[in-house]
């Protein structure tokens, strides 16, 4: 059952050459807010251009290079050496590139991101991914709550991309999904894909209380434990779809290695919530 | 001392039309040539430029607590719209439900200088005036809602029409009040059974009073106490289909008491009811040209996010059915309700442009521009910050065909609007923008450059595009001092709020109390709002 680490991975950056490499100068608890680090304006631009960007430190507008090295300049490819955990809103909005951390990382990152690939090797704070409209953003590590949620305040949240948690992620996981797939291989928190309209939740740990609270359309899949699911929804039957086997087969290519064979195998399938339009539906994997 | 010099001057008030003069400012104070010592004066060379007095909006939603469940309800707004402090100002977010100093960098921006806060219940005043205080650069007032106050309408049961008329007295004056706003008159108190009101006579619930009896009698004591500006109204049936007869109705009833009634474009549907709503704006228009004691304001929607909010509790609840999403309803004890719910007008959606049609309608076919203002019912039918726009589609009728074709094949199949030839002038304006507005309320200082009035003016940068001419004024003066150059704040002031306080006979306070220990949740003693605990404020006087 689960899964391992992806192989494809170490491979991949090691042939990559011209990447900008971020490092924090110093270490700081004051919040960094870095939107502008992120592919769509470090392509084009020179290194002073880079060191010019704007971030805040706390309320403080600051430029880029005053709070970090950089080594590098023209490229679609960012590197950020160390935890970065206090920078927020990394590749927020970003359309293509990549940004892979060699650390933790602050909250938002990859917000409203509509295409390109993050990359998070160790643990990635609150609302990642929140509100994405492409791409890919995976973390090696754990994610925290509200993962590839919606926005405060809208009722709409991921819309396209994918995004792999290998670890383990908070509450609220895809609250408000519109499309899209979240697969999370450890645990998640209560209230995972709450509200959700459309789109694929995969989670091969625990799933926690009251997924689906106010789910319209959508799939959560269980392949792990799973708590009872809300009163809402309805019993139905003894299921082998085909389509999860495709969706497992996309992970696999994306460089998700799973210890058994996950096709072909049988999930109880529930659907609801009848409280929203009922029209979703939760499958819980047939332990054999 | 400051001095605007060789501009084109568009001053209705006082007739003025495209003349070039000089305007001389001294203590906060339009004053004759003769008082300024030019060695000492600044001058603004404003040849070339289009100089108006400061803008005054009639009707706009920016403060209290309505506004502030908008804040908490949609955080989704602040993402729309966000400022970082600077030097002088500071951050602030949202583009439908602004924080309280950018609401004012904003109207400052787009040369206004004094807005109406449009509804407050007297219960919620003191957070309203606290709000107020905090939006800087321009002077606001505040309309009290009445319509559906249980004391007031227990007096009309009662016929104790002299009571009635000195509890209003002391309650505008204890709320720090300007006007006195109806909303649904009974329907708001019928919603809290479940109900509402159809026609003039129907009966709300508890009190036997009608709709009808609420209207005259506030009419009448509007009247009396010689307040500054007429009743301000929300008549019944808003946002329905066919409930352009009961406006109509309702027209008729207040000419002769004289009656303003607000964000007319929502009240001026045709068709049958429960059926799709369809513009009523030749008859709309034909009823206000042949009213004198009539005006208007449009509410013109402006296409894209809005947040509805209005005393209405009712038509607050049947929008939420109709779109889903967030809704708040409430319940302000024995004074009013009210409710919120956020939407966006969509270009390519009927209805939507039906309202969008129905409203730019109503200002072409107005014969009298000094009858019908400018509002977009901020931020019902949109953002303030879309009055350029409206402008510019009123100003240019290429424009506004461009615009029209836009729209969906159901809104404009045997729509007017192609066949309104109707350009307005900057002279027209200058006064749906201005000077109307500035009479309407009874604000004598406002609204007009003539000598002693307050020195709140306008300069702006000829062009084409109507739309960028008033997005971004060359100068804005408020009381005197330059606040906004090229476009961009420059300067942060505070702003006065004005109110009435009109006499009453203190016997009625001994009933007033009486009525507190048997219904509010608050007494008597900490419901008054002293001007001493307001910002900078100003008394306008009844006579
Ligand atoms: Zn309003």
């Amino acid at each position: 059952m689960g899964c391992v680490s992806c192989v494809g991975f170490n491979q991949e950056i090691a042939g990559i050459k011209d990447d900008i490499v971020l490092r924090l100068k110093e270490p700081t608890t004051i919040p960094i807010e870095a939107e502008s680090i992120c592919p769509d304006l470090f392509v084009k631009r020179s290194y002073r251009e880079i060191y010019d960007l704007p971030v805040y430190y706390g309320r403080r507008k600051m430029r880029l290079g005053e709070l970090f090295s950089i080594d590098g300049e023209k490229s679609d490819f960012i590197t950020i050496e160390d935890d970065v955990s206090n920078v927020k809103k990394i590749g927020s909005k970003m359309t293509s590139g990549k940004i892979v951390v060699h650390g933790d990382v602050g909250r938002h990152v990859g917000a409203s991101m509509a295409g390109g690939e993050i990359v998070i090797r160790g643990n990635a704070a609150d609302k990642a991914g929140i509100n994405m409209q492409g791409g890919l953003l995976w973390i090696k590590g754990n994610a925290g709550h509200q993962t590839g949620s919606a926005l405060p305040g809208e009722n709409k949240g991921v819309n396209h991309g994918v995004i792999i948690v290998e670890g383990n992620a908070g509450l609220e996981l895809g609250a408000c999904m519109r499309r899209g797939i979240i697969a999370v291989l450890g645990d998640v928190g209560d209230f995972a894909g709450a509200r959700m309209i459309a789109g694929s939740i995969l989670v091969f740990g625990h799933l926690a209380k009251r997924a689906g609270a106010g789910m319209k359309r959508g799939s959560i899949i269980s392949f792990g434990s799973s708590e009872p699911l809300l009163p809402t929804y309805r019993y139905e039957a003894i299921v082998q779809p085909v389509f999860i086997g495709i969706l497992l087969k996309y992970l696999k290519e994306l460089g998700i290695v799973f210890e058994s064979d996950m096709t072909g195998k049988s999930y109880e399938r529930y659907s609801g919530d009848i409280n929203a339009l009922g029209k979703g539906e939760i499958f819980i994997h047939v332990k054999s | 001392m400051l001095g605007i010099t060789g501009g084109k001057v568009f001053d209705p008030i006082n007739g003025i039309d495209g003349r070039l003069m000089d305007i001389w400012i001294k203590d906060g104070k339009v004053v004759p040539e003769e008082m300024i010592d030019k060695s000492e004066a600044q001058i603004i060379d404003a040849s070339g430029k289009v100089v108006m007095p400061g803008g005054v909006d009639i009707h706009s939603h920016i403060a209290g607590a309505k506004v502030n469940s908008g804040r908490k309800m949609c955080p989704e707004d602040s993402l729309r719209l966000l400022r970082p402090r600077s030097q002088i100002t500071r951050s602030g977010s949202g583009l439908t439900v602004p924080s309280t100093h950018l609401t004012g960098y904003l109207y400052s921006e787009m040369g206004y200088t004094t807005v109406m806060e449009a509804a407050a219940a007297p219960l919620v005043a003191r957070h309203t005036h606290e709000e107020l205080e905090d939006i800087p650069n321009i002077d606001k007032g505040v309309f009290i809602t009445m319509g559906n106050n249980h004391f007031i309408m227990k007096c009309i049961r009662d016929g104790e029409l002299g009571k009635a008329k000195d509890y209003v007295a002391w309650l505008v004056g204890a709320a720090k009040g300007f006007a006195i706003k109806i909303v649904n008159p009974g329907g708001v108190e019928n919603w809290k059974y479940g109900k509402n009101v159809q026609n003039l006579d129907d009966e709300v619930i508890g009190f036997g009073v009608t709709p009808r009896q609420i209207l005259t009698t506030l009419g009448q004591i509007n009247k009396d106490l010689k307040l500054p500006h007429p009743l301000h109204i929300h008549g019944l049936r808003l946002g329905q289909a066919g409930n352009v007869d009961i406006t109509i109705e309702t027209m008729e009833l207040m000419n002769e008491f004289n009656g303003h009634f607000c964000h007319v474009q929502f009240m001026s549907y045709g068709g049958e009811r429960g059926s799709l709503p369809q513009s009523a704006s030749k008859k709309i228009a034909q009823a206000i040209n042949e009213k004198s004691g009539v005006s208007v304001d449009v509410g013109q929607i402006v296409f894209g996010p809005a947040t509805t909010m209005t005393s209405d509790g009712p038509a607050q609840f049947s929008l939420h059915q109709r779109i889903g999403g967030k809704w708040i309803n409430d319940d302000l004890e024995s004074e009013s309700g009210g409710g919120l719910a956020p939407l966006t007008f969509k270009r390519n959606n009927p209805l939507h442009g039906t309202m969008w049609l129905t409203g730019l309608e109503i200002f072409l076919l107005v014969d009298d521009p000094w009858k019908v203002f400018l509002t977009t019912d901020h931020p019902n039918a949109g953002p303030f910050l879309g009055y350029p726009q409206v402008i510019r589609l009123l100003m240019d009728r290429d424009y506004r065909t461009r615009e029209f074709e836009r729209l969906h094949t159901k809104a404009k199949k045997n729509a007017l609007l192609p066949e309104l030839k109707r350009e307005y002038t900057l002279y027209e304006i200058a006064i749906i923008t201005r000077g109307g507005p500035a009479r309407r309320l009874g604000l004598k200082n406002k609204g007009h450059l003539g000598i002693g009035a307050d020195a709140d003016l306008t300069v702006y940068l000829p062009d084409d595009d109507k739309e960028e001419m008033f997005s971004h004024p060359a100068w804005v003066v408020k009381d005197g001092e330059i606040v906004v150059k090229d476009g961009h704040l420059v300067r942060e002031q505070p702003g006065r709020t004005m109110y009435v306080s009109p006499n009453y006979d203190p016997q009625i306070e001994e009933d007033i109390k009486a009525h507190f220990k048997e219904s509010y949740t608050i007494s008597f003693e900490n419901y008054s709002i002293r001007s001493e605990h307001m910002g900078p404020n100003e008394k306008i006087s009844c006579d």
